[in-house]
Order: structure tokens, then sequence, then C-alpha cells
């Protein structure tokens, strides 16, 4: 931890990382009328900028509280609101707010308004030019991954939930916001959908590196998706304020460990990625290979089977032994054997890499590049060697690091 | 909504596009014209037997064409009078009553409303005929009291049934209170206000008959006088008029609500 140079906000201290901090919450409380304990009580917090800040805790903890008095959706009690150094617990909350993308569980775009304008909302407010705003439109439609052509004049009720979650993301950002707040975005879609939206998501923030406050309760997507998670408990009492890593290696007190869950290590793997470890080889061959060939290979090899792969090194069959005395001579391999499951991309994480493996034939599962070329193969032990090493690293950083006092 | 150069296509699909049209709440082409034709032949049919009829001095005083046409002004001057007034005052009051300020009343606000249409209509009319006068006047405010309330209440439901996730979204992308009233919450409201609307001309040019009663003339002057001069056939023919403009109204505030209702929805 080295002190931050930067003097964005007074008596800033240790911004995490010494990155620059782009919100500052300081004493920031809120009490409801009519009822005995505040809902947010007293939290100081540092939102270091171009990170994914997740705030994460049972419901009621006050998360979506905290959340909305960022852009004072919710009026703070008492408390400042720093953005980017500029003290804006008072300023005009609509001006304000257009500074700030906003993203909610269920979306909330306008049934009546197309999807284009749906989009433009806040540009307009602006008072963009109209060319500047259908140009900033058709950009961020294809960002996330819409045709602009096909959708710019549909209605809400025409996309799918995963589509309308698209356009909920690309409104937010319409105005090139630096700050943008989530309250849990993909918490009403399906599984997979959900799952496939926070990779893009992911993807694209690598892109546009904004500051992002997402809330969730879910502590498995705060793992996924966060840069720095701060795990809340009631009135927002910061239990835990640290990267993903740091929290399941070393969970500051026995609320974080309880709500961790077991399975901590299991976890981990959902914080490594198939591109981040060193891959094994296979044998292969190229489906035009003649029956002798490949069984030179197996011969030669301790594995049972060998990878056949297309003309375009497309993962395609494995081929054993046995299948080719049952086949006879002649026939091509891409006709025989198993077809070739399990096949993950570099960006996959290591827990779904290990779901498709345990699935597989052999324990392994194939790595292709973006283009669906044969990589290596990631396999059981690469997964072992990973938890390992990681649960090595972390303990020598937080032995070797001066461990900061945690807020409880 | 097909382009022109799909003209061949939309032609073959047309049943299955009257269908999608008729899930999006819109009407067919059929649809939209059987009321007009069905009304057309009443009245072809009412012509006929008033003319073919030998009429007596009353009935073809009472029958005459520009006899009717003097009732049917009066009825619809009445009419749309009534329901201009219920739109100034029951919307903007809606709306008012419907803000964040006023939503701890919002409840008792529509439960009252829904106790006050329960009063019978004739009883208001002969309330404001004694206490006030009777004539024009106050049976359009008489009218207008009675059909404000499903006016105001529609307006209030419809905006409260506004998704509050929608509000909450556009207040968070920084639109201003009143932007949200305006651009979002009362074209979302459109349909039910609409509705409520349709209602209240539905119930006034019906009740404009009752006009009859305290001087202000209508087509109820018609079924009035042909009962007091024991002359069935004018009030029959009355009753036909009356339902036929009502259902003409009806029709047309109908095709209106169409017309109004956002697209999306």
């Amino acid at each position: 931890m080295t002190d931050t140079q930067d003097a964005v906000a007074p008596d800033s201290g240790t911004a995490p990382d010494g990155g620059k901090v782009e919100i500052r919450l300081e004493n920031l409380a809120k009490r409801f009328p009519g009822q005995d304990d505040p809902a947010v009580d007293d939290l100081t917090m540092e939102i270091p900028k171009g990170e994914i800040v997740i705030l994460v805790g049972p419901s009621g903890c006050g998360k979506t509280t905290t959340m909305k008095m960022i852009n004072r959706i919710i009026e703070p009690t008492s408390g400042r609101i720093f953005l980017d150094g500029e003290d804006v617990t008072d300023v005009n909350p609509d001006q304000l707010r257009r500074r700030i993308g906003y993203v909610i569980q269920q979306i909330g775009l306008f049934p009546h308004v197309s999807i284009a304008n749906n989009i433009a909302t806040v540009p307009k407010l602006l008072g963009w030019k109209k060319e500047r705003i259908s140009e900033r439109v058709d950009e961020l439609l294809e960002m996330v991954g819409m045709d602009p052509g096909q959708y710019r004049n549909r209605y809400p009720k025409e996309l799918s939930g995963g589509q309308r979650q698209r356009v909920g993301v690309a409104r937010a950002m319409s105005a090139d916001p630096d700050v943008m707040l989530m309250d849990e975005p993909f918490g009403a879609i399906d599984p997979i959908t959900r799952d496939r939206l926070q990779n893009e998501f992911l993807r694209l923030q690598e892109q546009i590196k904004k500051t992002i406050i997402f809330v969730t309760h879910d502590i498995d997507e705060a793992i996924k998706m966060g840069d720095r998670i701060a795990i809340l408990r009631e009135q927002s009492h910061i239990a835990q304020f640290d990267t993903p890593e740091r929290i399941l290696v070393n969970p500051a007190d026995d609320f974080v460990a309880d709500f961790i869950g077991r399975g901590a290590s299991l976890k981990r793997l959902s914080l490594s990625r198939v591109r981040d470890v060193e891959l094994h080889q296979w044998p292969t061959v190229e489906q035009g290979a003649s029956h002798d060939e490949v069984n030179r290979l197996l011969e030669g090899s301790d594995k049972s089977a060998v990878l056949v792969l297309d003309s375009e090194r497309r993962p395609v069959k494995w081929v054993n032994a046995d299948h080719l005395r049952r086949a006879g001579d002649g026939r091509p391999l891409s006709e025989l054997g198993l077809p070739a499951e399990a096949v993950v991309q570099p960006n996959a994480t290591l827990s779904d890499t290990l779901n498709e493996m345990l699935s597989a034939r052999y324990s392994t599962a194939i790595v292709v590049d973006s283009s669906n070329a044969y990589q290596g193969i990631v396999d059981i032990d690469t997964i072992n060697e990973t938890v390992r090493s990681l649960r090595r690293a972390e303990q020598g950083r937080l032995r070797g690091g001066d461990d900061e006092d945690e807020d409880r | 909504m097909a382009a022109p150069s799909d003209a061949t296509k939309a032609a073959r699909l047309a049943s299955g596009a009257a269908l999608a049209a008729g899930s999006r709440g819109r009407r067919s082409l059929a649809n939209y014209l059987f009321m007009p034709v069905l009304l057309v032949l009443v009245l072809v049919f009412t012509y006929v037997s008033v003319s073919r009829r030998d009429l007596d001095s009353t009935e073809s005083k009472r029958l005459a064409f520009d006899f009717i046409l003097a009732r049917t002004q009066e009825h619809l001057e009445l009419t749309v009078l009534s329901t201009v007034l219920v739109l100034i005052i029951a919307i903007p009051f809606g709306i008012l009553l419907t803000r964040s300020f006023a939503r701890p009343i919002t409840p008792f606000a529509i439960a009252f409303f829904n106790i006050g249409q329960a009063v019978p209509t004739i009883g208001l009319l002969l309330i404001f005929a004694i206490v006030w006068s009777i004539g024009f006047v106050p049976t359009v405010v008489a009218l207008a009291a009675y059909t404000t309330l499903p006016v105001l209440r529609n307006t209030m439901v419809g905006l409260t049934q506004v998704d509050a996730s929608v509000i909450e979204s556009a207040r968070g992308m920084g639109m201003t209170k009143l932007a949200v009233l305006t651009r979002i919450e009362l074209p979302l409201a459109v349909p039910v206000i609409m509705a409520g609307l349709r209602t209240a001309l539905t119930i006034n040019v019906g009740t404009a008959t009752l006009g009859a009663f305290i001087g202000a003339g209508t087509l109820g002057s018609l079924i009035v006088s042909g009962y007091s001069s024991n002359r069935p056939f004018i009030t029959i023919v009355g009753g036909i008029l009356v339902a036929v403009l009502a259902l003409l109204i009806d029709y047309l505030a109908g095709i209106a609500e169409d017309a109004l209702r956002p697209r999306g929805l």
C-alpha cells in the first residue's frame, strides 16, 4: 500500500493501490423518517477511478440506499459526496445525474419510446445535435452487440430480456459518463444469459474503463465482476473492502467468512482465466491423416486418444485405438470417435473450465482461440496447480505487505 | 406499417396482419367499418318508416327534419361542452392528486370518487334544477359534475399504474420532475385517461337526454313529448336517434383512443 499523492479529496489517506480516487463518500448517513435505526450509518469510502467496485451484503444491509445516495435519488441525511474531487452533495441533482450512468434491475426502459430514443435520453437532455445523437446511438448499439439497422426503431416490448438489459447499459453509457451506478443489473435474467452478459460487460469495461459501483447480493457475481468488493453488514457498515482475492484468502472476520460461504477455494477459480495458465499439449492429427499415422502417434504418447483437427485447426473428434480397430481401414477420421466437446476460449474462468471438464471425456478442456483454432488443453493438474499457487501468492503478499487495518 | 413495396405480401398476409393488429389493441378495417354501416342502415330504416307513415299534425311537427336537427345540435353541444369542462377540471386535478406531495391521500381520493359515482344522475340533475335554475347551463354543469369523477379517477389510476422503475430510471438519468410527467407519465397514462374520457362521453350523451326534463331541449324532448302527447311513434323515433348518436360518439371516441395510444404499448 502506497500513500496516494493525489490531493483530490481532503485527508484522502490511503487510496487503495495509490490510484486516483473518483468518488469519495464522507461520513454518509441516511435516516428514513419513521425508522428508529439509520439505513446507512456513517459510511466513509473511496472508490478508485476506472474500477468496478461491488457493494455486496445481505438484503436490508443498506447497499442499494448507499448507491442511490451517490446520484442522490435518495438524499443523504448527513455526510458529503465528492465526485472527481468536487463536492456534489448540494449541486442540482438533475444536472448531477446526467453525469452518472444509472442501470437498475428492472432496467426501466421507456415502453412508448423507440430503442434509439431510449438510448438518446441523456444526450437529448444535454442538448446534443441530432447527427451527433444518432451517431452515438448507432455506436452504442454496436458496442453492446446489437445491429443498429435492425433495432434502432423497435420498441422495448419487442426485445428479449437480455436485449433490454443491453439497451439499458447502452442508455446508461450514452453521454459517456465517467461513473456508472448499477443496481443488480443482471438480477432479473436467466442464468445462461446472465453469464454471457457479465462476460460481455467485463470485455466492454476493459475498453471503456468506467468507474462503476455495482450492487448485488450474490457473492459469486461480486467475485466475478469486482475489481474490489465492499462487503457490507447492516446499516452499510463495511465489514471488508478489498480485492476479491484477498477477501477469499483472508476474510476479515466471521461475518465475511460466513458471507463468502464454503468453497472459497472453488470460488477463487472464478478469478483466474484460461489465458493466465500454462496450457498443456495433446497429440493432434489433421483429419486427413491415415490410420497408421494415428496408431504411431498413440504408441509414442502416454495419452489414450488423439484429437482430430479440421483444416482450420478446429477440434473435431477424439479418436482412440479402439475406434480405429472397429472402423476398419479407409474411413476418414472425422467420421470416427467421439465429438470434441468441452471447448473453452482463453477468457473463460477456470471455474467454468472445470465445470466443462467434469462432464468431458479424458478430463480435459480443449482451449481454442477466437477463431476456434486449437491452442492446447487444460487438465485437472493445471487447475490444482493454479489453486495452490494462488493461495501461496496471496499468503506471500499478505505476509510481505503491511496489512492495513480493515474498516470494521 | 408495411412498406409500399410489400403491398402484395401484406395483402397475402392480411388475415395475419389483422391478428397482429388485434394483439396490439388496434382493430382491423372490417371492425372499423361495422359500426358506421350499421348506424347508417338504422337511420335509413327510420327515415323510410317516417316518410311512409301517415303523420298527424303533432307527429309531423315533432318529426320535421329541422326540428330534429335543432334537437340533435342541442344534444351534441350539451355533450361536448360538458365533456370539455370535465377535461379542464379532471385532468389537472388528477395530476395534482398523484404528485408525490399528495401521495398519502391518493388512495382515499380514489375511494371517495368511486363513491361519488354511485349517486344517480337524474337526482343530481333535479337538485341542480331546484337549487339553481333550469335550462342549458345548469344541465351542462350537472353533467360535468357527474362525469368529472370517472375521468379524474382514471387520470389518477393511469398515472399511478406507470411502472415505478420507469420513473426511477427517468429521474436517475436526470430528467426533471416536469419532464418525467409530460414525457413519461402522461403518455403512458393516455390509454387509461382516454378510457375514462370515453366513459364520460358515453354517460354525457345518454344523460343529456334527461336535459329535456329541465328545459335543455335535446333529443330527449322527442321522447318526452311523444310520451306526454300519447304518440308512441315519436318516442320510438327519439329513442332510436338517441341510441344512434350515443353509439356514434362512442365509436368516434374509440377511434380517438386507438389513435392516441402511444406506439410501443
